[in-house]
């Protein structure tokens, strides 16, 4: 076999376990919810095969399924730009320090080595009716009463930013330290005073680090039900609540299937938009 | 009048001094090099004047105006980097703008300068294009255009030409006199280079391990080094120990070995001032090696055997030994180089040698 046909043939050796993976993990069963959404739940429990658009016309034209929608997107929005707005100046600190950068780093993936679902409790402890903050109030006597601070849309999003921050520090930190010091240096020699330099040189170029980050914290932002499960009150679902709430409690998979496809759907058309103008090669950057 | 003016100097980084005590005077229009290795303390200097490095001593004068507190965007400075830092995401006219813009040019005077400066580096057709589609060598001239249309009063050049290759650097070392004759900026410009150094500067500051070693125009800091640091890092030098043993008029008498005595004109020995040990300093260069027989012509032979010939096309570096001495011996070809074993004869014209203090 000639060296050409060999090294064209690698990349496929190489990638078919992962390949493999994914088409039995992924695609196989995203075909068989395909099909799920196809079929009807009966009054019986049973669930009637065929090809049926009822759990379909029901998710696209059911008021309450869209303005869940729509505030999941919402929720989804604000948790991005704020941890936008709090992770890029750490980013920025985090690839301008010397020396320190692999701790600072360490420090960030430390909460990864904690459970997702025992971070998001945590915050019980924190901001609970018997939680340290009221405890705290309390002693102090600015309070009488402990405050009902928890389950509402702002600890939703609360939650979410503790749980997605770190994404997004992570990928502004790449597209910072992708960036020439000097750059800075040279606007700054030629008269644009240091903030100006940061807004004219480094800002643009990190726009695609930003970006990246952004996409991940909307997308897990948008596709989450555990925070709001957690940290929610009864009208805090999100849209995947919905999901869980068709799948798990009232057991009808066909219109859940339905509903996860829907979100997929819009998750999936912001990612191919995100794609088409910056490019997949900038997450990937990001996540390694 | 002096352009830049440095008293005193001093840049510690915790325990380390980058610099020691340092006085610099660089006149008005004038080319000044700093050289020496990395390390030497010339970047951390040229930082300082640049204003991105605090000084933790002395004081900065640029047109007699003390800068020490003024910071980098109010200095007024052109500074060129080695990596050309040209900002990737703008078009060659928004880079060379860039100052102008932020100095309230009106736009259609921004726009004529940046035209005459692109023009004085001999790209004016480049101006819609972005930096990654120039070469290396039209990138570093873009980043010179960008440092001159400010009509910065003192230009800073940071080893621009270090990161092109071989052929390119010799073309713009030309380009870059002629640019800076013509516009007659104050330039200070870093290198480890030696030719780079001896072809462009006016005046040459030799530094070494945070201290200024010579200063002085090309052919004095070449001809006459200051220290053995000097004479070893500008060219090949033999530095061998010698007594002087008197003077007569304008030259002094040493005793070098095996070179016997050798009348050195003082003005090449200033720190020789009395009789007693001394170095004597033998550029390469000067060494030539011719057969053991051919005659004696007025100068010094001393008889040797080469060990090493390091083989260059147009020149060949021997190093030859002669008695308990290796010497470097640096020669034009003529017809065939000397062989490994070759017996041969070193011959030192007097007026050549140079001597510093033991």
């Amino acid at each position: 076999m000639s060296v050409e046909r060999r090294e064209a043939r690698q990349p496929w050796i190489l990638l078919s376990p992962a390949l493999t993976a994914v088409t039995l993990l992924l695609f196989v069963p995203l075909l068989f919810i395909l099909v799920y959404s196809f079929w009807l739940r009966t009054a019986t429990g049973a669930d009637q095969v065929g090809f049926f658009f009822d759990n379909w016309q029901e998710a696209l034209t059911d008021r309450f399924y869209r303005d869940i929608l729509l505030n999941t997107l919402k929720i989804a929005a604000i948790t991005t730009i704020v941890c936008a707005l709090m992770g890029y100046p750490a980013a920025y600190f985090i690839a301008r320090s010397r020396g320190n950068k692999a701790i600072l780093l360490l420090l960030l993936m430390l909460p990864f080595w904690i459970s997702y679902i025992i971070r998001t409790m945590s915050w019980i402890n924190i901001l609970g009716v018997s939680g340290a903050l009221n405890s705290i109030l309390l002693s102090l006597g600015i309070i009488h009463q402990p405050l009902q601070m928890l389950y509402n849309e702002t600890t939703v999003i609360l939650g979410l930013v503790h749980f997605l921050l770190p994404f997004m520090i992570l990928n502004v930190f790449v597209s910072l330290e992708g960036i020439d010091v000097t750059l800075e240096d040279a606007a700054h020699s030629l008269g644009a005073t240091r903030w100006q330099s940061f807004l004219e040189v480094t800002l643009p170029l990190s726009l695609p680090g930003l970006a990246a980050g952004g996409l991940l914290c909307f997308v897990l932002g948008a596709g989450t039900y555990i925070t709001p499960l957690v940290l929610g009150g009864p009208r805090d679902a999100m849209f995947a609540n919905l999901v869980f709430e068709a799948v798990i409690t009232q057991l009808n998979w066909p219109l859940g299937s339905a509903l996860s496809l829907m979100l997929l759907a819009v998750l999936g058309t912001l990612v191919l938009i995100y794609n088409r103008y910056l490019g997949m090669a900038q997450l990937m950057k990001g996540l390694g | 009048m002096s352009s830049v003016t440095l008293t005193d100097i001093v840049k510690r980084f915790e325990a380390f001094t980058a610099v020691h005590k340092t006085s610099l005077e660089i006149p008005d229009g004038a080319f000044v090099t700093l050289l020496g290795p990395s390390g030497c303390g010339k970047t951390t200097t040229l930082r300082m004047v640049a204003g991105l490095l605090d000084p933790t001593e002395g004081e900065i004068l640029i047109k007699g105006r003390r800068v020490n507190d003024v910071p980098i965007h109010k200095r007024n400075l052109g500074l060129v980097f080695q990596n050309y830092a040209l900002f990737p995401h703008k078009t060659i006219v928004e880079n060379v703008a860039f100052g102008l813009k932020y100095r309230g040019v009106p736009k259609e005077e921004a726009k004529k300068r940046v035209q005459d400066a692109l023009e004085l580096v001999q790209l004016p057709g480049v101006g819609e294009r972005y930096p990654k589609q120039l070469s290396g060598g039209q990138q570093q001239r873009i980043a010179l255009a960008r440092a001159i249309v400010i009509e910065p009063d003192v230009l800073l050049l940071d080893e621009p030409l270090s990161a092109l290759d071989a052929n390119l650097r010799e073309d713009m070392r030309v380009e870059l006199k002629r640019i800076q004759e013509r516009i007659g900026v104050t330039t200070i410009f870093v290198t480890h280079d030696q030719s780079e150094a001896l072809a462009l500067s006016d005046q040459i500051v030799v530094m070494s391990a945070g201290r200024v070693e010579q200063v002085g125009p090309p052919e004095e800091v070449y001809n006459t080094p200051a220290s053995e640091f000097v004479a070893n890092f500008l060219g090949a030098s033999n530095i061998l120990p010698a007594t002087c043993v008197g003077r007569d008029g304008d030259s002094l008498a040493f005793d070098a070995e095996i070179f016997g005595r050798i009348a050195v004109p003082a003005k090449k020995a200033p720190q020789v001032t009395s009789d007693g040990p001394a170095k004597l300093v033998l550029r390469a260069e000067k060494l030539l090696l011719t057969e053991r027989d051919a005659p004696a012509d007025g100068t010094v032979t001393v008889d040797a055997t080469v060990e090493t010939v390091d083989y260059q096309g147009q020149a060949v570096r021997y190093f030859v030994r002669a008695g308990e001495h290796q010497l470097q011996a640096i020669n034009m070809i003529d017809e065939h180089p000397f062989a490994e074993g070759a017996p041969v004869s070193i011959r030192l014209r007097p007026r050549d040698c140079a001597a510093l203090s033991a």
